[in-house]
């Protein structure tokens, strides 16, 4: 029996306690509200972060489809890339699925249910998604900062725009943009 | 040679520290707040304790009778409006308002629970104005005035939009956004306030808007707007500046003229106060429809009102049109009454077009744009070819100002409905009364704070993110200025395939007008659905 199969026996239940631990980052009474409420809109962290781990799970335990998971990673790490984290905890939550994964494979090994080295298999594919998370992290902040970049330059450009202050290359000038009319 | 962390300092605390909220303080993130206000801006306004200064550092450089001067505030405060004092008194903590704000929602941050950003400054009112926190002090909920009391006021009353969501579920009717002003009030007694306000506010005293743009400038960009109007449909529009004698005076805010996409919605504007021939004029000195003042403390917000109604008195008009603007709404329908009104040198406005005399605002002698649209659209007054927005998917975001202080929700959806094909609307719990702010109002849509403003949008792009999946929505409509300049940049962040729009950009886009040729695109020059290779071929 293998490790995933052994795990799938209480998917839910794997996706439930990553799930609290993640609550455990947040003050006592954000992460009260973060499991109370079920509804889609009023709660949408806590909506987010529930339905996006129990797909990750599902993958993890299944054909680890990086397309599909990545966009499960996207949205649990772009609520937390603005939040009040540290990088380290914003992307950290991926880490503490080993904690888990440990505890539950240990009595599949003792058993000999489980071997250790697909213990150490499934941790890699953890590893496989702090990675992504990094990704999507820097990502994130990088978008943070364009739109800083983009909000200032907006707010003038009509009016530079009306003053004659800024020359912009009109679209008919394919020639140019083309580069067929190289200065040489 | 750097130093290399050791293993055992590369692991970090999952768990944030369990305190009571009287006993964490607030850490100056970048991000999460605004810059200081600077000291030739509160000169302009006459704002106490001009200086340079910074969060960041220990010394706030506040008066040395910094403590008398909140306290003379406070009880001033307190003897002048009464809510305040209901407010402070009659919390029950029940905690039904605690998760309805947007920022509580996106951050995590429990002292933005409006329950807690009351308690703020309610703790101090208990020690000082009643005996029971006299004598008990901490038990009684009660806390000392210091200044890192003024810190945390500073950090969280400039975390609160004032958009009034928590006010709809206390069943008290608690209006933080009330206390919020009340508390930003104080901290300009100390000149505890923050640049992205008062830079607008002086501007706006000095030169009529928000930029400080002149008034030169300010008619040259609209007639910049007629020659982009000219190009989509040949239709030469002519409006005209300060001009006495006009019927009516129509002031929208800045924004529109300055920033994109506000500058779409203005034209649409334009569009249809021509094809109806409506005798009107704009104003190059009352150049703002925003008031900021509303953001600083109640001498302010008077000061800038006041100048519309001087204009409107000066060039001799019946009555103001206004435009997509938010707090403008707030300001005229819930303050100027009281403050420089009842405008009584003006007359009940009276569509023209239409005979409909607006008795709603009898008194203030302002109508809002789209009820005044609306009722043109009602009485059969314009011809409208909503086919010109197939190419969009429309939902409606209801700006909190024209929603929660108005009760503004179905003039605008009439509008929109009538001038596009394909709308949707978000989720009840998002909507009209109970709509999600954009996460930037109240003066807080400056660059510094994106990352809160991502926090506090959140709840808002979550739902549009919903009715993007669900129905392919990729035009976001609003009613507000800043709101248009805000979404924009919340909606690249959490929704990337979704854009703004004003609603008179829509209706822009759909009126037919006399003499008008074949439009190939949308305002934006967008070509039209079927128009695809017309505009191509145009280029
Ligand atoms: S809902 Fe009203 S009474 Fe209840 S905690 Fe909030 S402000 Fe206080
Ligand atoms: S007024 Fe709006 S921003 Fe302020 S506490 Fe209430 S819900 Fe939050």
């Amino acid at each position: 029996m293998g490790l995933e199969q052994f795990l799938a026996g209480d998917k839910p239940a794997l996706a439930r306690a990553w799930f609290d631990l993640i609550l455990g980052t947040y003050p006592p009474e954000t992460s009260a509200l973060l499991q109370k409420d079920k509804n889609q809109f009023a709660n949408p962290v806590g909506y987010t972060l529930s339905q996006s781990l129990s797909g990750i799970i599902d993958e993890m335990l299944g054909g680890f489809d990086h397309e599909k998971v990545l966009p499960l990673v996207d949205q649990v790490v772009r609520v937390r890339a603005i939040q009040d984290f540290s990088p380290a905890q914003a992307v950290g939550f991926v880490f503490l699925l080993k904690k888990i994964v440990r505890n539950r494979a240990e009595e599949g090994i003792r058993e000999k249910r489980v071997s250790p080295n697909e213990v150490l298999a499934f941790e890699s594919k953890i590893d496989q998604l702090a990675l992504m998370a990094f990704n999507v992290y820097t990502g994130c902040r990088e978008k943070l900062y364009e739109l800083r970049v983009n909000e200032v330059k907006n707010r003038t450009f009509r009016l530079l725009q009306r003053a004659s202050l800024i020359a912009e290359i009109p679209e008919q000038d394919t020639q140019l943009k083309n580069g067929k009319d190289s200065i040489t | 040679m750097a130093k290399v962390p050791k293993p055992n300092e590369l692991v970090f605390d999952y768990n944030p520290p369990q305190k009571w909220w009287m006993d964490t303080k607030p850490e100056f993130r970048p991000g999460t707040w605004c810059y200081p206000g600077k000291a030739k801006n509160a000169e302009v306004l006459g704002l106490p304790n001009p200086r340079e200064w910074s969060p960041l550092d220990e010394d706030w450089k506040l008066p040395s009778n910094w403590k008398e001067i909140i306290f003379e505030g406070m009880r001033d405060c307190l003897n002048k409006y009464r809510s305040l004092r209901v407010f402070m008194d009659i919390c029950v903590r029940c905690g039904a308002c605690s998760d309805k704000c947007h920022f509580y929602i996106g951050s995590g941050d429990p002292k933005n629970m409006p329950v807690l950003r009351g308690e703020l400054l309610r703790s101090v009112y208990r020690k000082d104005f009643t005996l029971a926190g006299k004598i008990m002090g901490r038990i009684a909920g009660a806390r000392e005035l210091n200044e890192e009391v003024v810190k945390e006021w500073f950090y969280y009353f400039f975390q609160c939009t004032e958009c009034r969501r928590c006010s709809v579920f206390c069943p008290y009717g608690i209006d933080t956004a009330e206390i919020t002003i009340m508390g930003r009030e104080l901290l300009n007694l100390l000149g505890v306030n923050i640049d992205w306000v008062l830079g607008p506010a002086a501007n706006c005293y000095l030169n009529g808007n928000h930029l400080g743009i002149q008034p030169h400038a300010f008619k040259d960009m609209i007639e910049f707007f007629v020659e982009e109007i000219e190009a989509v449909n040949g239709i030469r529009i002519e409006p005209t500046f300060n001009r006495k004698g006009a019927e009516v005076l129509f002031i929208t805010p800045s924004g529109d003229v300055f920033a994109d996409p506000g500058t779409y919605t203005l034209m649409g504007y334009l569009m249809l106060f021509h094809e109806i021939g409506l005798d009107y004029t704009w104003s190059t000195y009352a150049s703002e429809g925003g008031n900021f003042g509303l953001f600083t403390n109640h001498d302010t917000m008077k000061k800038l009102n006041a100048k519309m109604y001087a204009e409107a008195e000066r060039l001799g008009v019946k009555y103001i049109i206004g435009g997509e603007c938010g707090h403008m709404w707030r300001v005229i329908q819930q303050y100027m009454d009281t403050m420089n009104g009842p405008a009584d040198f003006l007359e009940v406005p009276r569509s023209p077009i239409t005979g409909t005399v607006f008795d709603n605002a009898k008194s203030t002698k302002m109508i809002h744009i789209v009820e005044f649209t609306a009722d043109l659209i009602r009485n059969g007054k314009l011809k409208l070819d909503p086919s010109r927005n197939d190419h969009l998917r429309v939902t409606y975001h209801d700006s909190c100002n024209p929603a929660r202080a108005m009760g503004f929700f179905d003039e605008p959806r009439y509008v929109i409905k009538n001038v596009c094909n394909n709308f949707w609307d978000m989720p009840p719990n998002c909507i009209r009364e109970q709509t999600f702010c954009c996460g930037s109002g109240s003066g807080l849509n400056t660059d510094e704070f994106m990352e809160m403003r991502m926090r506090g949008g959140l709840p808002r792009a979550n739902a549009v993110k919903h009715v993007h999946d669900k129905h392919g929505v990729n035009m976001l409509s609003c009613i507000c200025a800043i709101d248009r300049a805000v979404l924009p940049p919340l909606m690249d962040y959490w929704v990337p395939d979704v854009d703004v729009t004003g609603v008179h950009e829509l209706v822009g886009n759909a009126i037919v007008m006399e003499g008008e040729t074949e439009r190939t695109t949308d305002l934006r020059g967008n070509p039209l659905e079927g128009m695809e290779d017309m505009s191509d071929e145009d280029l």
